[in-house]
């Protein structure tokens, strides 16, 4: 329990240090690592739940939604970035 | 005159500034108090939620998945739905970028020792990719591990100096792009047409259809993340332009 | 072959979709024809799925044959279906009217995949029965969303789709860390099975309830609740028309839903008069702050866009009313309105956007000021902004009249005339705004030769805007019928 407490308590401790920089930080690469750092904290929080215990298998859904997680939010960050680059180009050239 | 319009304008920069560091101050308060609260709350839940979760349920029914390996089991049986859209979600992503206007130009061609170094460490993720994909049945390990060493096997080939990343031409790319989802459905609404269910697997087919879900979902897994690298739609090819004039729909 | 129709129109209204944005991403050259196919194969599903839920209650069904604690659920209820159908028949409409909206084949083809995948993600939210499942729903919306917005390519709408995304992203990972929460302290995500926990848990109180907050606080931001609607004027009014029209109409109704769906199954036993009450003044402040800022609007579209944010606002009203009433027939009836009001919205809004689209690429511009004569170029588009106008301002005999009429009732039979004030504010503005752009529409020209000028661009925003006018405000018996209510329409 003090395990789990320890690494899921991480987790939301990474998930406000996220929130409070995609808040302060105008630029927009570092809205997206915010962003990819509260999600970081929210799969943290997933997968201290699995634990059960030393030499017990662990509960294999919360993993997998990370799994599924990870992807969506690669995926999410993909578009964002190409449409900042988007609109950097855009910036230059107008 | 103008000295003390400057010398006004600094004071109300500085006052700004004050008023931001400020506000960003009181934020970092708010914020604090909102992770103390967090984790008050959070070790409540672990210490009086639900102790058993579906962890003994999700272990007790994995003989009946198909799968040794629980993880793949959640991913690509109980809650092989939850994959389906996500491989959605990477497919609008990808849609999106293109929509967006052709990709970049790609990097300068690598030199003998990049060339070289290369060409070994792509066949080997593309080997590698191949085991991830199969060891996933029974450990860890499965499509999106699978997928996503593919992936990089495209990342290094456009960094190697290829604007493509390893990717077909646009008219196969896409359907590459699409295989995961496409697979996905129409496995789960034939097994829906015959009776079995939406994604119901029968016990003995379970085996050999999650291996052509997983198959179809890395290849599709690995293209997008090629493709997104690249960062929009492919340059079309001489024989595709011509195509494309020759019949343009509405 | 083995059709099971209970079930099966469940999963078709999310699978057809899907397939057709499949389709049309393979097979790019064909993409009208497959994407308008799959459009009426998909509105036919809706309809068949409402069909069902009316006759027979609430559906559900257990994805992959598991025990309904492992395995996804589905579930269609007199709500998730009175949005199905809404959503669906607005999506057939927008299809028949994107079909002809894009000159620039490019921008056809990547529309329509888009777009299907968005549908496909609207009817999954609606009918999703599982926490995770939302979530994926949620950021299947948010992205596609966000791409179809940024369609037009120009520096304003890319910058507001980027903002867009972000933010949604940020709504969408607080309400991930509220089903993190939710799985620690109870042990599942099936809606059903999580509700009966909190409903029997009482000693998980404070979790329940800062859960809620999470959870509500990220969707709100999705909802573009007041003050957290900063992104949605500049992404709903730099979008092409026929997106405009999705984002506006259906896109923020779905984060609403979620909220109502929450508060209402969810949380019930956590929900109090002061979160109820905190909801409803941000709701109000969107009333009144947005019609302002519609009436103000120089653009048509910016107006729309305003005027959604304000109309959203009066959803929001309902929560304090619901939680002062007591269960029984008054209450279905406050919920009947409440969902009449989002529905009403859902068609009127949609017509407008069209509509608007229409002015927009005939005159080449949509500066309200510079609008005289439209009602002689296109008498059919502007009557149907007249149309879609005065159920925005809720005039009668427009489904939001009705949901209006309850709402004010309601608030004064509880004790809370307060929203009275805001709802008669609020339904004042529009009446200024609408009457501001049709006022400028007729100009001093001659009388037309010709109602229809464009009939695949014009019929739809018609039919949906007559809808929201006539079919809802007439006929909204069924809608209480479809929740499962025994109060008539005729309150």
């Amino acid at each position: 329990m003090t395990a789990q407490f320890l690494y899921g308590g991480a987790g939301l401790i990474l998930f406000v240090l996220g929130l409070w920089s995609f808040l302060v930080h105008a630029p927009l690469l570092r809205k997206l690592i915010a962003l990819n750092i509260m999600g970081g904290g929210v799969f943290h929080v997933l997968i201290a739940v699995a634990y059960r215990g030393d030499g017990v298998p662990p509960d294999p859904v919360p993993h997998a939604l990370v799994l599924t997680g990870i992807v969506v939010a690669v995926s999410a960050t993909a578009l964002g970035l190409v449409l900042g680059a988007r609109m950097q180009a855009g910036e230059r050239e107008g | 005159m103008t000295q003390t319009s400057d010398r006004a304008r600094q004071r109300a920069q500085a006052r700004a500034q004050e008023r931001a560091r400020d506000l960003s101050l009181l934020l970092g308060v708010l914020l604090a108090l909102l992770g103390a609260v967090l984790l008050g709350l959070y070790y409540l839940a672990l210490d009086g939620g639900a102790a058993p979760r579906l962890a003994e349920l999700a272990l007790a029914r994995l003989p009946e998945s198909g799968v040794g390996n629980p993880v793949t089991a959640v991913l690509v049986n109980y809650r092989a739905f939850d994959t389906l859209v996500e491989l959605a979600v990477l497919l609008a992503a990808v849609l999106g970028i293109w929509s967006l206007g052709p990709a970049p130009p790609g990097f300068q061609r690598s030199g003998a020792v990049l060339a070289g170094m290369v060409s070994w460490v792509v066949p080997l993720l593309i080997v590698a990719s191949g085991y991830m994909l199969w060891v996933g049945g029974y450990a860890p390990g499965g499509a999106f591990q699978a997928g996503a060493l593919l992936g990089a096997a495209g990342v290094i080939v456009r960094l190697a100096g290829d604007p493509t990343a390893g990717l077909p031409a646009e008219a196969t790319q896409r359907w590459l792009l699409v295989l995961g989802v496409l697979v996905f459905a129409l496995v789960g609404l034939g097994l829906m047409l015959f009776g079995a269910g939406f994604l119901t697997y029968p016990p003995k087919l379970a085996k050999w259809l999650i291996l052509l879900i997983e198959s179809a979902a890395t290849i599709a897994i690995a293209a997008a993340l090629a493709a997104a690298y690249v960062g929009g739609r492919p340059a079309p090819s001489k024989a595709a332009i011509d195509d494309y004039g020759s019949d343009s729909s509405p | 072959m083995h059709l099971d129709l209970l079930t099966d129109p469940l999963v078709l209204c999310i699978m057809l979709p899907l397939l057709g944005a499949v389709l049309t991403a393979a097979l790019p050259r064909r993409a009208v024809l497959l994407g308008s196919l799959m459009a009426v194969a998909t509105s036919a599903a809706a309809v068949t799925l409402t069909i069902l839920v009316w006759q027979s209650g609430t559906l559900r069904v257990a994805l992959g044959g598991w025990d309904q604690k492992l395995a996804i659920s589905l579930r269609a209820d007199g709500l998730a279906t009175a949005l199905v159908v809404m959503a669906n028949i607005v999506g057939l409409g927008i299809s028949v009217y994107a079909s002809g909206y894009f000159r620039d084949p490019e921008r056809m083809r990547a529309f329509w995949p888009l777009w299907l995948l968005l549908w496909a993600a609207l009817n999954g939210l609606f009918l999703a029965g599982d926490l995770f499942n939302l979530y994926v729903m949620l950021e299947l919306l948010g992205i596609a969303a966000a791409a179809l917005g940024a369609l037009t390519g120009s520096r304003d709408a890319i910058a507001a789709n980027l903002r867009y995304l972000l933010v949604g992203l940020l709504g969408s990972i607080t309400y991930l860390l509220g089903v993190a929460l939710l799985y620690t302290a109870h042990g599942t995500l099936d809606l059903d099975l999580v509700a009966a926990s909190i409903a029997a848990d009482d000693e998980l109180f404070a979790v329940n309830a800062a859960t809620l907050v999470l959870m509500v606080a990220g969707l709100a931001l999705k909802a573009a609740l007041f003050p957290l609607h900063f992104w949605l004027p500049p992404a709903h009014a730099n979008a092409p028309a026929p997106v405009s029209a999705a984002l506006s109409a259906l896109v923020v109704k779905a984060a609403f839903y979620l909220i109502l769906r929450l508060w209402l199954d969810l949380f019930a036993p956590v929900t109090g008069m002061a979160a109820a009450m905190l909801l409803a003044l941000l709701g109000a402040a969107a009333v009144v702050w947005g019609s302002w800022r519609a009436l103000r609007a120089e653009r048509l579209k910016l107006l729309a866009a305003y005027s959604t944010v304000a109309q959203i606002g009066y959803l929001f009203l309902f929560l304090p009313l619901l939680a002062a009433t007591p269960a029984g027939p008054v209450r279905d009836s406050l919920l009947a309105a409440l969902v009449l009001m989002a529905v009403t919205h859902g068609f009127a809004k949609a017509g407008f956007f069209l509509a608007t689209g229409l002015v927009q690429t005939n005159a080449g511009h949509d500066r309200i000021d510079d609008l005289g004569g439209t009602a002689q170029r296109l008498p059919a588009t502007t009557f149907a902004i007249a149309l879609s106008g005065s159920a925005l301002i809720g005039l009668p005999p427009s489904g939001s009249f009705i949901g209006k009429w309850l709402l004010m009732q309601c608030a004064i039979e509880t004790g809370q005339w307060w929203w009275v004030i805001v709802v008669t504010t609020g339904t004042l503005l529009a009446a200024a705004y609408v009457f501001r752009v049709l006022s400028r529409a007729f100009g001093l020209e001659p009388t037309p030769l010709r109602f229809i000028t464009d009939a695949r661009a014009e019929i739809p925003a018609l039919l949906l805007a007559l809808v929201s006018v006539a079919v809802l405000g007439l006929a909204s018996g069924p809608l209480w019928t479809l929740l499962g209510l025994q109060a008539g329409g005729d309150a």
